[in-house]
């Protein structure tokens, strides 16, 4: 296939259970080479959308395409190109982190060296111990190198750092970017802020199964529908806040105005939202 | 891509090496015949027609619980841990991983089965079995049926918690019933109807054939065979309906 192809394109996508829609004509494109991110509250139809994408769930209707692939056909050409992170899942108690490696590795046409990945992924002290005395941690560390050892083109990190403490986490996306770095394309759903700000590219933030808005992550805190916030003291002390989309001519007027009365305006600021805000505004129950 | 044979002769290598590491779970599963032999044996003591129920019953039983139970158990676990969901994920053909555990349980049948067969000679005056292609017959078809029923077991276990109350809750009354323990001549006759339909009598009575003298070749069997046989097809569809690789839900 076309390398400028893109490694996912998803349009109109739709998944009920039921009654109940959890996808609502979601639609997005990962880029090659791309770090992307799925980010919002937990139900927003991020592991619905993630798991239709790995061919783990039927869509309802909607087109989808992974490396040129539908997913749902599960082709092992596919399997053999994209590395899965699940949320949980178990692996052999009674194997060590390096045998289980080794043997994931013959699953694949053209898989990674071992002690690499163990290098990669940090668990070089853990090589050789058996896979059910490791940490919490160190078993989402041994979930990736799993996923890795194939040597994918794409890998789907669903929620790849809950419940880790935070060195842990800086350690963890210490090696999500190491993957950039091997040119490796990412799909990534979280529901931590500072994660997808920290790790992604490009971010969908994402609720009730529709895409509320997609962006860079410094894009997403200045772009459209987020305004400029002004902020001051009247001259009766009263603080007060006004948001607008052009901060020049209203803080000229305020100003101007303040003047002429003889006031001061104290503490006037200027701020853009950040990703936080537009991300609570956006999530926020009506 | 690695050729499927190739896979699955890496994946039965993987999970046997495993099973021997859990050394407790590998432990109890050969000692396990072993205990009813020498227990029974010391009960009916002498009673060489006795003898000649239980030995073949404990075959029959072994044969049951190395695939019906062990399958049930694992699939279960493996897939509430999320191991199915896994492997799913990957390019390892979904046939030949499944091929790897059922080869990996058959495993142990043959082992449990030459435990018993040796001990019957062994201890208990049974002599090597006289109609060996009976008992070839009767252990393959009984591991298929059983193996798929166990796998069908499996889809109807809510979660790992239940499994063992669920598959005990039918692999002792079965045993009960079939005549591991005793003739089946001796159970009331409402129970016998019970026992020759389900699999593990008619197993048990095929494994008779095989395993002791005087009981007939494959050609004094075949009622039972059939029977079997049948269980094995229904098992083949409820094996297949049903079957999840994720794990359940609340």
């Amino acid at each position: 296939m076309e390398s400028n192809q893109p490694a996912i394109e998803v349009r109109e996508l739709r998944k009920s259970y039921g009654d109940l829609e959890a996808v609502r004509g979601i639609e997005f494109c990962v880029q090659r080479g791309e770090i992307y991110g799925l980010l919002g509250p937990n139900g927003a139809g991020k592991t619905s959308t993630v798991e239709i994408l790995e061919g783990y769930r039927q869509r309802s209707s909607g087109e989808v395409s992974v490396l040129g692939y539908d997913p749902t056909e599960r082709p092992r050409e596919l399997r053999a190109r994209v590395g899965i992170v699940l949320q949980s899942s178990g692996i052999y108690a009674h194997a060590t982190v390096a045998e289980v490696l080794r043997h994931f590795a013959h699953f694949y046409p053209h898989p990674r060296d071992v002690d690499e990945v163990i290098e990669l992924t940090g668990l070089l002290e853990k090589r050789d111990v058996r896979t059910r005395t490791l940490s919490g941690g160190q078993r989402r560390r041994l979930d990736l190198a799993l996923a890795l050892v194939g040597d994918p083109e794409l890998i789907f990190l669903d929620e790849p750092t809950t419940g880790f403490d935070p060195a842990a986490r800086r350690g963890a996306w210490q090696t999500i970017r190491s993957l950039r770095d091997l040119g490796k394309t990412v799909l990534l759903t979280t529901h931590y802020l500072d994660e997808a700000q920290e790790l992604a590219d490009r971010v969908a933030i994402i609720k009730g199964g529709r895409i509320l808005a997609e962006g860079s992550p410094s894009e997403l805190g200045v772009g459209a529908g987020s305004r400029y916030r002004v902020a001051y003291a009247n001259g009766d002390g009263e603080a007060k806040v006004i948001e607008t989309d052009d901060p020049t001519t209203l803080l000229h007027a305020l100003t101007g105005e303040a003047l002429a009365r003889g006031e001061t305006l104290r503490s006037l600021s200027v701020t853009r939202p950040s990703l936080e805000d537009v991300y609570l505004e956006l999530t926020a129950d009506a | 891509m690695p050729s499927s044979a190739a896979l699955l002769w890496r994946q039965y290598r993987f999970e046997r090496r495993l099973f021997w590491r859990n050394r407790s779970a590998a432990f109890f599963n050969f000692l396990l015949p072993l205990i009813f032999l020498a227990l029974f044996g010391a009960i009916v003591h002498g009673h060489q027609n006795e003898l000649d129920v239980i030995v073949p019953g404990i075959a029959g039983m072994s044969v049951m619980s190395t695939t019906f139970t062990a399958l049930a158990y694992n699939l279960t676990f493996l897939r509430e841990q999320g191991v199915l969901k896994r492997i799913r994920g990957t390019p390892l053909p979904s046939g030949v991983y499944l091929a790897g555990l059922a080869l990996n349980a058959v495993t142990n049948t043959a082992i449990q089965i030459g435990i018993v067969v040796v001990a019957g000679r062994l201890f208990f005056n049974l002599g090597w079995p006289p109609q060996p292609l009976a008992l070839v017959v009767f252990v393959l078809v009984g591991v298929a049926a059983f193996a798929l029923l166990g796998a069908a077991l499996s889809h109807a276990i809510p979660s790992f918690d239940s499994a063992p109350a669920v598959i005990n809750g039918v692999f002792v009354p079965v045993i009960l019933i079939s005549g591991v323990f005793f003739d089946v001549k001796h159970v009331p006759g409402f129970l016998r109807d019970i026992a020759q339909a389900l699999p593990l009598e008619p197993l048990i009575n095929g494994l008779t054939g095989g395993m002791v003298a005087h009981h007939g070749d494959i050609g004094h069997h075949l009622t039972a065979l059939a029977v079997l046989g049948v269980w094995g097809l229904v098992a083949v569809v409820l094996a297949v309906r049903g079957f999840s690789w994720d794990a359940r839900r609340g």
